[in-house]
C-alpha cells in the first residue's frame, strides 16, 4: 500500500483550474519529485496536501485514510510535514525552539503541568529538549542551537526548516523547491542531504522546477504542466520524454504562466 | 421620529465621515493608526477659537485653522514619524510614538488655552429648514453640507489630479511608486497634510455645533472616527464616508430609543459586530495569506 | 553607550550567577520597606506600581509573546475590579473569595475578547480591543441595578487575615501586592518556557507557518487572552480593595494606553522590563508633580525618544545568553567542548 496516494485532485480559483485531475502515489522510503515550469501548479498542490486550500475534487489518502479538507493540524498528526519554498522559520525564536515547535504534537501536557512544573512536565520537557539536540546534530547543526534562526546562513536556514519538519515525527517530509535561491554547488549539496535523509529513513516529497536538480536523487518523478499531470516515470524516462522537453522549452518558446506560483 | 432621527444622524454622521477619511488617508500610505488624530481635531478647534477670538471672522478662521492643522499634521511626520520610517522600524513603534504626540498636544492645549469649556460661536444660524417633514436646523445642513464639499475636494484630489495619482500609486506598493519616480516622502507629507485638513474642518464644524471648545474633546471624537474608518475599511476612502454615517446614525438612535448614556459606545457596539462577521471591515480588502 | 551596555550585561550575569543569594535579599529588602518609610502616599505608589507590574505582565502575554496590540486592556483590569468590588461591597464576601471571583471575572472577559479576535490581527485586532473596552464601560455606565451605573461601588472591603486588617498604612496592601506580583512574574515565566509559550511566540512570528507545524492556533491565541485576562483581573480586585470605591473612570481609554505604553517601554516579551517600565513610568508623573502641567508633555517627548533611540524598550530585544535547557539534557559534542574549555579559563 502506498504512504501516500492523491487521487485526481483539483483546485479552482475563481473560474482558473490550477490544477485539474492530478494524481500520484508515494511509497515508503522513497524520494519522489513532483517537477514542472514555474506557475504549473506544484505549490497549489502541495497547499492541498497540508490544508492551506480545500481541495474541489479528489481524494487524498494518507495510510489508506482520507486526509483530504482537515485542518493543518490533523494532517500534520496523521504524519505529514512540510517546508516552504520562501523559507518561513520563526527568525526570532532559537534555532533549538525552532525544532521544539515542530515537537509541539508530540509533547504532552496540560496546562497545570506546566504551571506548577510537575514531574510530567520536566520530564516530557526534558525529553523534548534532548530529542531535539539529538535531531540537530544528525543534521550537522548541533552547534547552532542556540543562534536564532534569522542569523543562520540560508543553507543552514533551509536545513532548519527541514529539521522542524523532521521533529513532527513525520512519515513523509514535503519539500517545497529547497533548492530555490541556492547556487549549483549549495543544491547539490542539499541534494546530498536529502539522500542522507532517506537513508535514516525519511519519505519524502520534493517540488522543484529546476529538473536538473531532482534527476539523480528521485526514485520516481512526476511532470505538471498548466495544472495537469504530463508524465510520469523513471528520471532516465523523464529526461527523454517529448512532452515534458516541450513543457519546459516551450511550443514557441512562449511560456503561459497559469497560476502565479507564490 | 425614525426619519428624524435618521436625519440627525447622517448629518452628524458627515463630521465623523470627515474625522474617519482623516484615519483612512494615512493608514492607505503607512498602514499606521494615527492615534493622535484626535488631538489634532482638538487643535484645529483651538486654532479656530485663537482666531474667532482675535476677531478674524469666521472664514478666516476656518482658512487659519486648516492651515495651522495642516501644518501640524506635516510637522508630526517630518519630525517624528520620518525618521522613524528611514530605519524601518516597525509599526507598533509609530503607533507608541503617535501617543507620544497625542499627549503632547493635548496637554499643550491644556497648558495654552486652560483645560475648562470655552464657548464658541455657532456657525450659522438662519432658521430651521423642514426635509420630509422633519426640521432640521441650519447648523446641520450647513454642517452636512460643508463636510461633504470638503470630501468632494478630496475625492478630486485624490482622483483627478497629479499628487492624488502618487497617493494612490504609494498606497498600492511605495516601494514600485518611488521606483517609478515617485517622491514617497513627499506624498506621505501631503498625506499628512490633507489628514490634517480634514480634522481641523471637522473641529471647527463640530465646535460650532455644540457650541464648545475644550482639550480633551478630541478623545471622544477621534475613537468615533477612527471606529468609523475601520467599520468601513480603514484605508478605503468611501467606507470611510458609509462607516461616519452609519455611526452618526446608530448613536441618534441609540440616543432616542435607548437613552443618553448610550450614546458614546453604540458606534463601537456596531463596529463589534460588523468586524465579527466581515473581519476586514465593509469594504475592506480580505488579506490573503499566500504560501 | 557601549560601555553602559557592557556594564549592565555584566551585572545581569552576575545576578544571574548568584541567583540563589540576590533574590532572597531583595526579598528581604522589600518585605521591609514598610518599616523603614512610613508615608501613606509612598507606599501607595508602591501599590500602583505593582498593580501596574501585574497589568503589564497580563498585555506582555498578548503584545510581547504572541504580538498583538491591545488598546482596551483596561476592560479586562475593570472587570476584576468589579466582579471582586461588587461581590464584596453587596454582599459582604472576603477579599480572598472575592479576589477569586475577580480573577475569573477577568478571565471571562478574556474569553469572550479571545474568541472575538479570533481570526484578526494587526490593526482590526486593536480596533476590536478598543471596542470592547468601550463596550465594557457602557454596560458598566448602565446596568444600574447591579454596578450602580456612574455613581460607581463604595465600601469594598479590606482583605484581613487571622483578625487583622490590611491597609495601605500598615503595610498590608504593600505585601499583598508583593505576593500578587510574585505569582505573575512566576506564572508568566512558567508559560514562557513551555509548549505552550513557544506556540504562543510562534504564532507572533508566522502564524501559518505555526498552524502546518501542528499548533492549534485559534485554541492558544484564546487562552493566551484568558491567561492575560485572569492576571488582569488578579490586578482588578487588588486595586478595588485598596481603593476602596472604584468607577468606570478608574478603568478608563487613558489606562489602557498608559499599560500598552509601559509594555513598550519596558520592551515586549521582556519580564523585568515589565516590572522596571512600571517603577519609571508609575512613579515618574508622581516625581514630577511639580512640573504640573508640562508633566504630560514630559511622558510624551519620553515616548517619542524612546522609540526614536531604543524601540526595542529598555529591556526588550533579543537575549546573548545562551538558551536556558532543562537540566540533565547533554549538548550537542560542539557545545560541549566549548563549554568545558570556558569553565577551564574560569578556573585557571
Amino acid at each position: 500500500m502506498a504512504l501516500l496516494k492523491v487521487n485526481e485532485i483539483t483546485k479552482v480559483f475563481g473560474g482558473l483550474i490550477a490544477v485539474e485531475d492530478v494524481s500520484f502515489e508515494v511509497n515508503q522510503g522513497e524520494i519522489v519529485s513532483i517537477i514542472g515550469p514555474n506557475g504549473a501548479g506544484k505549490t497549489t498542490i502541495f497547499n492541498m496536501l497540508t490544508g492551506v486550500y480545500k481541495v474541489n475534487k479528489g481524494t487524498v489518502e494518507f495510510e489508506g485514510k482520507e486526509i483530504q479538507n482537515k485542518a493543518p493540524r490533523e494532517i500534520v498528526k496523521a504524519g505529514m510535514a512540510r517546508t516552504f519554498q520562501n523559507i518561513r522559520l520563526f527568525p526570532t525564536m532559537r534555532v533549538i525552539e525552532n525544532v521544539l515547535v515542530g515537537d509541539h504534537i508530540n509533547i504532552q501536557y496540560n496546562f497545570l503541568d506546566l504551571l506548577f512544573r510537575t514531574k510530567k512536565f520536566r520530564k516530557a520537557e526534558k525529553e523534548a529538549a534532548q530529542k531535539a539536540i539529538d535531531l540537530l546534530e544528525s543534521l550537522e547543526l548541533g552547534d547552532q542551537i542556540n543562534n536564532y534562526a534569522k542569523n543562520l546562513p540560508y543553507g543552514m536556514q533551509r536545513k532548519l526548516e527541514i529539521a522542524r519538519a523532521i521533529a513532527t515525527n513525520a512519515k513523509l517530509i514535503i519539500l517545497d523547491e529547497p533548492a530555490a535561491g541556492m547556487n549549483p554547488q549549495e543544491s547539490e549539496e542539499l541534494m546530498k542531504f536529502i539522500l542522507k535523509l532517506r537513508q535514516n529513513g525519511h519519505t519524502i516529497l520534493l517540488i522543484e522546477h529546476d529538473m536538473s536538480v531532482v534527476m539523480n536523487i528521485s526514485d520516481r518523478i512526476y511532470v505538471i504542466d498548466h495544472g495537469r499531470k504530463i508524465a510520469e516515470g523513471l528520471p532516465a524516462e523523464i529526461a527523454r520524454d517529448a512532452q515534458v522537453i516541450r513543457a519546459y522549452l516551450g511550443s514557441g518558446g512562449v511560456e503561459k504562466d497559469a497560476e502565479q506560483d507564490a | 421620529m425614525l426619519l428624524e432621527q435618521i436625519l440627525n444622524g447622517v448629518m452628524l454622521g458627515m463630521v465623523y465621515a470627515l474625522i474617519a477619511v482623516g484615519y483612512s488617508l494615512v493608514f492607505g500610505i503607512l498602514r499606521l493608526l494615527n492615534m493622535a488624530h484626535g488631538s489634532i481635531f482638538a487643535f484645529g478647534a483651538h486654532m479656530a477659537l485663537f482666531a474667532v477670538a482675535m476677531q478674524w471672522g469666521m472664514p478666516a478662521a476656518f482658512v487659519f485653522s486648516i492651515l495651522m492643522t495642516g501644518l501640524l499634521g506635516m510637522a508630526m511626520d517630518r519630525v517624528i514619524l520620518a525618521p522613524l520610517r528611514a530605519k524601518n522600524a516597525p509599526n507598533i513603534t509609530c503607533l507608541i510614538s503617535v501617543i507620544g504626540v497625542s499627549y503632547i498636544i493635548q496637554n499643550m492645549l491644556m497648558i495654552c488655552f486652560d483645560s475648562t469649556k470655552k464657548t464658541f460661536p455657532k456657525l450659522f444660524d438662519f432658521g430651521n429648514v423642514e426635509i420630509f417633514g422633519v426640521t432640521l436646523t441650519s447648523a446641520q445642513i450647513m454642517m452636512f453640507l460643508i463636510a461633504l464639499v470638503f470630501l468632494v475636494i478630496l475625492t478630486i484630489i485624490v482622483n483627478k489630479t497629479k499628487i492624488g495619482l502618487a497617493m494612490r500609486a504609494s498606497r498600492e506598493n511605495s516601494k514600485a511608486a518611488n521606483l517609478m519616480g515617485i517622491d514617497v516622502k513627499k506624498v506621505v507629507t501631503f498625506t499628512f497634510f490633507l489628514s490634517g485638513m480634514c480634522a481641523a474642518v471637522a473641529g471647527v464644524l463640530v465646535s460650532g455645533y455644540y457650541q464648545m471648545v475644550y482639550c480633551t474633546m478630541g478623545t471622544d471624537a477621534g475613537l468615533k472616527g477612527f471606529s468609523a474608518a475601520v467599520l468601513g475599511g480603514i484605508g478605503v476612502l468611501y467606507g470611510s464616508v458609509v462607516g461616519g454615517i452609519v455611526v452618526g446614525v446608530a448613536e441618534a438612535l441609540a440616543v432616542a430609543f435607548l437613552g443618553g448614556s448610550f450614546r458614546s459606545a453604540i458606534a463601537y457596539v456596531v463596529l463589534f459586530l460588523v468586524l465579527l462577521i466581515r473581519p476586514s471591515g465593509l469594504f475592506g480588502k480580505d488579506n490573503i495569506d499566500k504560501v | 553607550m557601549k560601555i553602559l551596555g557592557e556594564i549592565y550585561a555584566k551585572f545581569t550575569d552576575f545576578l544571574d550567577a548568584k541567583k540563589k543569594i540576590v533574590i532572597p535579599v531583595l526579598y528581604l529588602v522589600l518585605i521591609l520597606v514598610p518599616f523603614l518609610f512610613k508615608s501613606q502616599y509612598f507606599l501607595r505608589v508602591l501599590c500602583l506600581i505593582g498593580i501596574y507590574a501585574i497589568l503589564t505582565m497580563s498585555l506582555n502575554l498578548i503584545a510581547g509573546y504572541m504580538g498583538q496590540t491591545s488598546m482596551g486592556h483596561a476592560a479586562l483590569y475593570c472587570l476584576g475590579g468589579y466582579f471582586s468590588g461588587l461581590l464584596g461591597s453587596k454582599l459582604g464576601w472576603p477579599f480572598w473569595i472575592t479576589l477569586i471571583f475577580g480573577i475569573i471575572g477577568g478571565a471571562i472577559g478574556g474569553l469572550v475578547l479571545g474568541i472575538a479576535t479570533m481570526r484578526l490581527s494587526g490593526s482590526y485586532l486593536a480596533v476590536i480591543t478598543l471596542a470592547f473596552g468601550e463596550v465594557v464601560e457602557m454596560i458598566i455606565l448602565n446596568f444600574n441595578s447591579v454596578t450602580n451605573g456612574p455613581l460607581g461601588v463604595r465600601n469594598i472591603p479590606r482583605p484581613s487575615l487571622f483578625g487583622w486588617e490590611f491597609t495601605t498604612s500598615n503595610g498590608g496592601f504593600y505585601w499583598l501586592m508583593l505576593v500578587l506580583v510574585t505569582i505573575a512574574v512566576l506564572v508568566s515565566l512558567a508559560v514562557l518556557k513551555s509548549k505552550f509559550g513557544r506556540a504562543v511566540i510562534a504564532i507572533k512570528e508566522d502564524e501559518l507557518a505555526a498552524k502546518l507545524m501542528g499548533v492549534n492556533t485559534a485554541k492558544y491565541r484564546v487562552q493566551t487572552i484568558i491567561l492575560s485576562g485572569a492576571m488582569a483581573g488578579m490586578a482588578g480586585a487588588f486595586y478595588a480593595s485598596m481603593n476602596r470605591y472604584i468607577d468606570a473612570n478608574s478603568f478608563n481609554f487613558d489606562i489602557s494606553m498608559t499599560i500598552l505604553c509601559i509594555v513598550i517601554f519596558g520592551g515586549l516579551g521582556s519580564i523585568p522590563g515589565m516590572i522596571v517600565g512600571s517603577i519609571l513610568l508609575i512613579s515618574f508623573p508622581e516625581v514630577l508633580r511639580a512640573l504640573a502641567d508640562y508633566r504630560f508633555v514630559v511622558y510624551g517627548l519620553l515616548l517619542i525618544l524612546m522609540m526614536r533611540f531604543r524601540p526595542q524598550g529598555l529591556m526588550g530585544g533579543l537575549s546573548k545568553k545562551p538558551y536556558k535547557l532543562p537540566r540533565g539534557v547533554t549538548l550537542p559534542k560542539a557545545l560541549q567542548a566549548r563549554k568545558e574549555g570556558s569553565k577551564g579559563k574560569q578556573v585557571g
